[in-house]
């Protein structure tokens, strides 16, 4: 028999605290609805929002002329022909009105004589992604909306609590079931409607660059709860995340600022530079995209050209130490507390987990196809394709998280009364409040499973490595079980692993079946038993639920077609 | 080139009924506190409790703990070859071993 839940209401649940989240709360609330923002960690601090380092891609025009429609193509470009394109256009078109509004919550990004600044990124035609000096657009961002989020009336917020299960009544959402960290205890969250902005799923890798609650279990919450998937094979490989030497304080992603301000240059273990050998000739420029950077670099690694901790070199010797200051200032600091004076030394990086491109099926509406769930920011799939453009994340976050505040308000509102309680609740309660005595070393199995992703499931695949993969997940799931260990208190670390790791489990089923699917390479897939771009598969693969089975589909037109 | 730590870390869930544990930790030079913590879960004890999200950037500040008495950021401080004492805040309320109350009152759940 579960315990007595604690229980809460209201009429928009937004599931995760970062921009998408914060940005749909803050939208919901000025439409008149009540709102609760849940967080598996701490409102504002959990999640990629706070670790983004720099770049956002907006078509304001700030320094150069640009327009929406230029960001638009680009996008699509990046993408490898299977945007969903009415996402990408909101992205881009949305874009410079939401930068706006941040600007005016006080986030202040960086300017240059009294205009924003626009820096040039990989896959721009012209500069266009702004920033919060110096490395401090994340910290910035969630700041910002912390703030916004505060100043508005309307919106309750809960950290600490990890959602366990949508509630279903027939095929509606009506909320969610989770377990109160803090107290052990299980909670009740009934809401007319419900938003997924979990971010996405680099925890499932060994070499990540996102915060420890990444684990995908948004993805995971959708499709238990009937709602489809799609592009889940698509995971960008960040090409230059920090290796080595070990570098505390800093987040592995800190190299992309650099590059975009010092160019720097890439070399393989004999000191000579190598992407000219995989079609992009750098010349000190930083232009390589990240799709291409991360098969180079895996390459140069596999040829035994690698540095000893298994990447490749970035050198920033050749820039004189004055233009190192004028860019990143106090930053200079904090690499010299690590022992690293770019003057004198290059500094390891490899490819490392980023961001997702796939996510929850949605249309501009953020509606997934289940009635009362939306999604916002990473967690949505569909907007970039194969391969995201970079500094299109947090654009996505503000955007898609604006969007999809204001349509699921618009739909609690429709309802005239709290739903009838879900058909799944006991079920639920029955999960969270169990417990069982084995011996589960849930920590290791996270290891575990990180280590076949990153090995077989990463920026490079074949067949057999992801056979492989797929049988050591098989094996992790049945070793899982099927009920929690733990004594059920406060932070009951076991108890949070394995619910983690439930979510965890399918999601990472979901990426190594999807890319096994997907006989070609495009973009972030990258299959080296079949390294042609295959015109056979310009469809996007959805993955849907059916009788505890995750079962693939392909969309029944291509994506252009599909979008238009 | 592998030195080791000594953990010394206080464990329970009240704070009048605690108890402390002692691992030896392997470490790189430049490895972090929360580093050694991170190693002791998977490699000998899955159930000490330590509250972290960004691991290792010091952007969600969820790791504040006290080691030798003064509060220090694990994902920060870093692992020397010597004992060292970790307890958790001594001025939040306590949740499990190393585990504190920090969220701002507004940011907890309440019922409705």
């Amino acid at each position: 028999m579960p315990l007595e839940p604690m229980r809460a209401e209201t009429d928009v649940l937004v599931i995760g605290s970062g921009a998408a989240g914060m940005y749909a709360a803050i939208e919901a609330a000025r439409a008149g609805c009540s709102v609760l923002l849940a967080d598996r960690s701490l409102i504002g601090r959990g999640g990629a929002t706070v670790m983004a380092q720099m770049t956002v891609a907006v078509a304001l025009g700030s320094q150069t002329p640009d327009h929406w429609s230029h960001h638009y193509q680009d996008t699509l470009t990046a993408g490898r022909g299977l945007c969903n394109e009415p996402l990408a256009r909101l992205l881009c078109e949305d874009g410079p009105d939401c930068i706006r509004e941040m600007e005016e919550w006080g986030i202040g990004w960086a300017r240059k004589d009294g205009r924003i600044v626009q820096a040039m990124a990989p896959g721009h035609d012209r500069p266009r992604c702004v920033y919060v000096d110096f490395l401090n657009t994340g910290p910035a961002v969630s700041k910002t909306l912390r703030t916004a989020v505060n100043k508005t009336s309307g919106i309750r917020k809960a950290g600490d609590l990890c959602v366990v299960d949508l509630l279903r009544k027939n095929n509606e959402i009506v909320g969610a079931a989770a377990l109160h960290l803090g107290s052990g205890a299980p909670v009740v969250l009934s809401a007319k409607a419900t938003i997924i902005a979990t971010g996405g799923l680099t925890r499932l890798y060994r070499r990540n660059s996102a915060s420890a609650n990444m684990g995908g279990d948004g993805y995971a919450l959708a499709l238990r709860a009937g709602a489809s998937l799609v592009d889940m094979e698509f995971v960008q490989f960040f090409p230059i995340g920090h290796l080595a030497p070990r570098l505390i304080g800093m987040d592995p992603i800190m190299w992309d600022p650099f590059r975009y301000k010092l160019g720097g240059r890439l070399l393989n273990n004999r000191m000579e530079e190598f992407t000219q050998n995989y079609g992009v000739a750098e010349d000190g420029k930083y232009i390589i995209t990240r799709d291409v950077g991360s098969y180079a670099i895996q390459k140069e690694v596999e040829a035994g050209r690698g540095s000893p901790h298994g990447g490749v070199y970035l050198s920033f010797q050749h820039v004189p130490e004055a233009d190192l200051r004028a860019a990143f200032g106090p930053v200079i600091d904090r690499l010299a507390a690590n022992g690293i004076d770019l003057t004198k030394m290059p500094i390891e990086v490899a490819p490392i987990a980023h961001y997702h491109m796939g996510g929850i099926a949605a249309d501009v509406e953020m509606q997934s196809d289940s009635p009362g769930l939306f999604a916002a920011g990473e967690a949505v799939g569909g907007a970039n394709g194969a391969n995201r453009l970079s500094g299109n994340a947090i654009t996505e976050a503000l955007v898609f998280g604006r969007r999809a505040g204001r349509s699921a308000a618009a739909y609690a509102k429709r309802m005239n009364a709290m739903p009838d309680k879900a058909d799944n609740t006991r079920a639920a309660l029955e999960l969270i409040s169990a417990s069982s005595n084995r011996d589960l070393n849930t920590a290791d199995m996270v290891q575990t499973l990180q280590a076949a992703m990153q090995d077989d499931v990463g920026a490079l695949r074949n067949e057999a490595g992801l056979r492989r993969a797929l049988d050591q997940i098989d094996r992790l799931t049945q070793e899982f079980g099927e009920l929690p260990p733990g004594d059920g208190k406060g932070f009951d670390m076991r108890r949070i692993d394995w619910f983690d790791l439930r979510n965890m489990l399918l999601v990472a089923r979901v990426v190594a079946q999807a890319a096994l699917a997907r006989t070609e390479t495009r973009g972030a897939q990258q299959r080296e038993d079949y390294p042609q771009l295959s015109p056979d598969w310009e469809f996007n693969q959805f993955a849907g639920m059916h009788d505890g089975r995750v079962v693939l589909s392909k969309a029944s037109t291509p994506a252009r077609a599909a979008a238009s | 080139m592998t030195e080791r730590a000594t953990l010394k870390i206080w464990r329970g869930l009240d704070v009048k009924a605690g108890r402390w544990e002692v691992h030896d930790v392997p470490f790189e030079p430049g490895q972090s506190v929360l580093d050694g913590l991170r190693w002791i879960r998977v490699n000998r004890d899955p159930t000490l409790a330590i509250r972290f999200s960004c691991i290792n950037a010091n952007a969600c500040k969820e790791c504040m703990i006290e080691l030798d008495g003064k509060t220090v950021y694990a994902c920060t401080a870093r692992l020397e070859p010597r004992e060292m004492t970790l307890t958790p805040l001594s001025n939040k309320n306590l949740v499990r071993d190393l585990v504190t109350e920090i969220a701002p009152p507004a940011e907890r759940f309440t019922q409705s």
